[in-house]
């Protein structure tokens, strides 16, 4: 058996970028709680919300640290093993990436520093904008981040030149077709992803009876936020797929396990497509929705994967089962606020401890999700890593032996299965630790640590100069 | 089409103003990990790491904008160079991971593992350097390339003359570090520091001298450019300076100067960089590719600028605000209640 450097780089790209997804999927989401949070205590000046503001900037403190280190592997990647992407479609790729580096980095990782250790060196409503400046910097970060992405499922804006991309026009580049729903639609999951953990953690402690007061303005805060948000991003993924429909009916095709066109396409609940036999067998149909779904009308056209050639199909089994758990995760998340609500209504929202159970268990809900519909999207795009311009194969460096890469896919692999339970293990220490009383609040965030920086360390007094 | 602007001098010295932002910001830092296990004691390992605490991750985003600079501006550079260095690349990035976690979660250990979180700093911060000098040894040396691709081996960096910058980097990143303590420190680990500058200096100086005697036999456009009439009058002032600075340097740690002694390392740094951009000027890919052929295109390189010409300053100007946040010296935890 040869082995093949494509096949390879792809399996480490998804490796890293799976576990680096992680991050931004909960750190997006938390900057934008903890820069809530200190608003909130910049105006009410309710000890409350500075506590809990405390408490998860110690969660998001190592979490941002391993999204960091884990970002930088990225953009090498592009280098490293798809360098003929990087030579053939940088003109337009490289200024999006370039700006994220920018605008977003630059922001988080320099207002980290005051958010992390400056409580006492910067006036409160300059802590706030520092966090309010990181909150910014994770969503520029995603915004630049999805453009490009979009850019490559659904290109727009350029011409080709000697086999290069150029780009014509720049508010096409970004805005593509795709950017905006997907842009809503990924934010929004990140949103919801921590929401269900801030909850989750609320729960934690509420069932012990812990920080009783600040579980439960988290718990009750953040259902708030995912009861019109999880709805919300039902219609948004709606929106997206009809989107795909429309620019990538191959990748709609495979997720539905569609083989032939037809009118009054039924919804395939489950089964297994069958890439060879050109079938989704077992399958078990609800007639006519699929072409409701899709077109929104019962007899409207669903076109088949057997309308594309074999090597233009997006691998359908994947595609069918991982678009089916992200929506699946969706509905239950549904069932979930819905539950919310029903027990606010008779106030028996904090001490329905089965309810509070089911919070726990739900904190991964988002993660999964992520992560599949990560999987739709960007298998849904094969063969072509920019859709219909540049297959994944002529996108792969030549100089690449297979050796090389199964050496670094083995690095990677076992890196992160170090470092992710290692850096876990820590996180679940500082979550059950819970909350904590003012006292040990009033020290920067990094406060666990037995020497600080002096300035930090005298508070505000400012020390003469040697 | 009509000529367009040129936008690449503009996009050189920016490409070169943010790899040596990162070379010397990471660099003490680096330098300070680098330092760190023969610090005297764990409370000096303490009070070394949070002098670099509340700023590693901002120096550390300098190579991620090189990184995508070089992507963005000068793309064929970059899909030339980085898979002629995907071990070296490999080998840093999975470095600064240890080295990154060991940050947050050194001071989250028991006592009894702390040992580890110590021992991933200390080993990311010298692998990382090593890596990284391995990288500058293998630029310099150039690599083979046939039409827009790397045709060499996947181990063409490691050369002898990669060995000794791989080395060269170490004493050097050692140096800002030390010197970085030297301003950022007092009594015992101060003096510390200062010893370990004063004998790094010295082999500082030896290795700049190493790396400059062998560069011009890498390449004989080297040669020409360094000892060819009046280059070699010309370019004299280059090592003299140098020479110069570090017995400056030196004299600064005797008079138990706090702050010029980093300003004097990063003088010597400067010095080296400018001897590299002069030996190597106009190629991004030594020898084989200049600036103007690497270049992205014009419209690219333009939407790109005008946000950079703005966002540059900035995160200059905010970078400098969180230096100036955390300045001072640090001290053990005793003053806080």
């Amino acid at each position: 058996m040869t082995l093949d450097p494509v096949i390879l780089s792809r399996l480490q790209f998804f490796w890293v970028v799976s576990f680096h997804i992680l991050l931004p999927a909960f750190t997006v989401g938390l900057a934008c709680y903890i820069a809530v949070l200190e608003g909130l205590y910049l105006k009410t000046k309710d000890r409350t919300y500075f506590l809990i503001s405390v408490f998860w900037t110690k969660i998001f403190a190592v979490s941002f640290g391993l999204g960091v280190v884990t970002g930088i592997v990225m953009p090498f990647q592009f280098g490293t093993n798809w360098s003929r992407f990087s030579d053939t479609a940088s003109n337009v790729i490289g200024p999006l990436m370039a700006y994220e580096g920018l605008t977003a980095f630059f922001l988080e990782a320099s207002f980290l520093g005051i958010l992390l250790f400056g409580r006492k060196l910067v006036p409160p409503w300059a802590h706030c904008f520092a966090a309010v400046m990181v909150a910014v910097g994770t969503l520029f970060s995603s915004f630049w981040i999805l453009a490009a992405n979009s850019w490559m499922q659904t290109p727009a804006g350029y011409e080709m030149v000697d086999g290069r991309f150029h780009a014509l026009d720049w508010m096409e580049v970004i805005f593509n077709p795709s950017f905006p729903y997907r842009l809503s639609h990924v934010v929004t999951a990140f949103l919801v992803t921590t929401g269900f953990v801030v909850i989750g953690v609320a729960a934690y402690h509420l069932r012990r009876g812990r920080a009783v007061e600040e579980c439960r303005r988290m718990l009750s805060m953040t259902l708030w936020l995912l009861t019109a948000l999880v709805p919300l991003q039902l219609i948004l993924g709606d929106m997206h797929g009809l989107n795909t429909f429309h620019h990538q009916p191959a990748k709609i095709a495979a997720m539905e396990g569609h083989w032939e066109t037809q009118a009054g396409a039924p919804f395939i609940v489950v089964g297994w497509p069958d890439q060879q036999a050109e079938v989704t067998r077992w399958a078990v149909e609800i007639p006519y929705l699929g072409s409701l779904i899709l077109t929104h009308e019962l007899n409207g056209t669903v076109r088949g994967l057997k309308e594309w050639a074999h090597d233009d199909r997006p691998p359908a089994a994947i595609l069918f089962w991982s678009f089916r758990i992200m929506v699946g995760i969706g509905l239950l998340m549904l069932l979930v606020v819905t539950t919310a609500t029903w027990l606010r209504w008779n106030g028996r929202l904090y001490d329905s401890a089965w309810f509070l159970r089911i919070c726990e268990a739900c904190i991964p809900l988002g993660f999964a999700a992520v992560i599949a519909g990560w999987i739709t999207t960007e298998v849904g795009r094969q063969p072509w890593v920019i859709y219909h311009l540049l297959r994944t194969a002529d996108a792969v460096t030549p100089s690449l032996s297979g050796g090389d890469v199964v050496v670094s896919l083995a690095v990677y692999v076992v890196v992160y299965l170090v470092v992710y339970p290692v850096t876990l293990y820590y996180l679940f220490a500082i979550v059950r630790a819970g909350p904590v009383g003012e006292e040990e609040a009033a020290s920067p965030i990094e406060g666990l640590q037995r020497s600080l920086p002096a300035r930090a360390a005298a508070g505000a007094v400012v020390e003469p100069r040697p | 089409m009509t000529a367009p602007l040129d936008f690449v001098p503009l996009w050189t010295l920016i490409l070169g103003f943010g790899v040596f932002m990162y070379v010397l910001m990471d660099g003490f830092d680096l330098g300070v990990g680098i330092l760190f296990r023969h610090a005297p004691g764990d409370a000096a390992r303490d009070l070394i790491m949070n002098s670099v605490a509340p700023i590693w991750d901002g120096n550390e985003t300098w190579l991620v904008l090189g990184g995508l600079a070089l992507l963005a501006a000068f793309p064929l550079a970059f899909a030339i160079i980085l898979p002629a260095l995907y071990f070296p690349i490999l080998i840093m990035v999975v470095a600064l991971i240890f080295r990154g976690i060991a940050f947050e979660l050194r001071f989250k250990a028991a006592p009894s593992s702390r040992h580890r979180w110590d021992a991933a700093f200390h080993y990311g911060s010298l692998v990382a350097t090593l890596a990284q000098g391995f990288v500058l040894g293998a630029f310099v040396q150039g690599f083979r390339v046939e039409g827009r691709f790397f045709v060499g081996g996947s181990f063409d960096w490691l050369r002898p003359f990669s060995v000794l910058t791989a080395i060269s980097l170490v004493l050097g990143y050692g140096l800002l570090g030390a010197t970085w303590l030297i301003m950022k420190t007092e009594g015992t680990l101060q003096d510390w520091a200062r010893a370990r500058a004063r004998r790094l200096l010295i082999w500082v100086l030896i290795s700049i001298g190493a790396v400059s005697l062998w560069t011009p036999f890498l390449e004989p456009r080297i040669m020409e450019r360094w000892f060819s009439w009046p280059n070699v009058v010309l370019l004299s002032p280059v090592p003299i300076v140098t020479l110069w600075l570090a017995l400056w340097v030196w004299r600064a740690i005797d008079r138990r100067a706090e702050f010029l002694p980093f300003l004097g390392a990063i003088a010597l740094f400067t010095m080296g960089y400018v001897g590299l951009a002069i030996s190597l000027w106009p190629n991004i890919v030594p020898h084989v590719i200049n600036l103007w052929d690497a270049a992205a295109a014009p419209r690219s390189q333009a939407f790109l600028l005008v946000g950079t010409l703005f966002l540059l300053p900035v995160i200059v100007g905010y970078t400098a605000w969180s230096y100036w946040v955390f300045r001072g010296k640090v001290r053990a935890g005793g003053g806080y209640h």
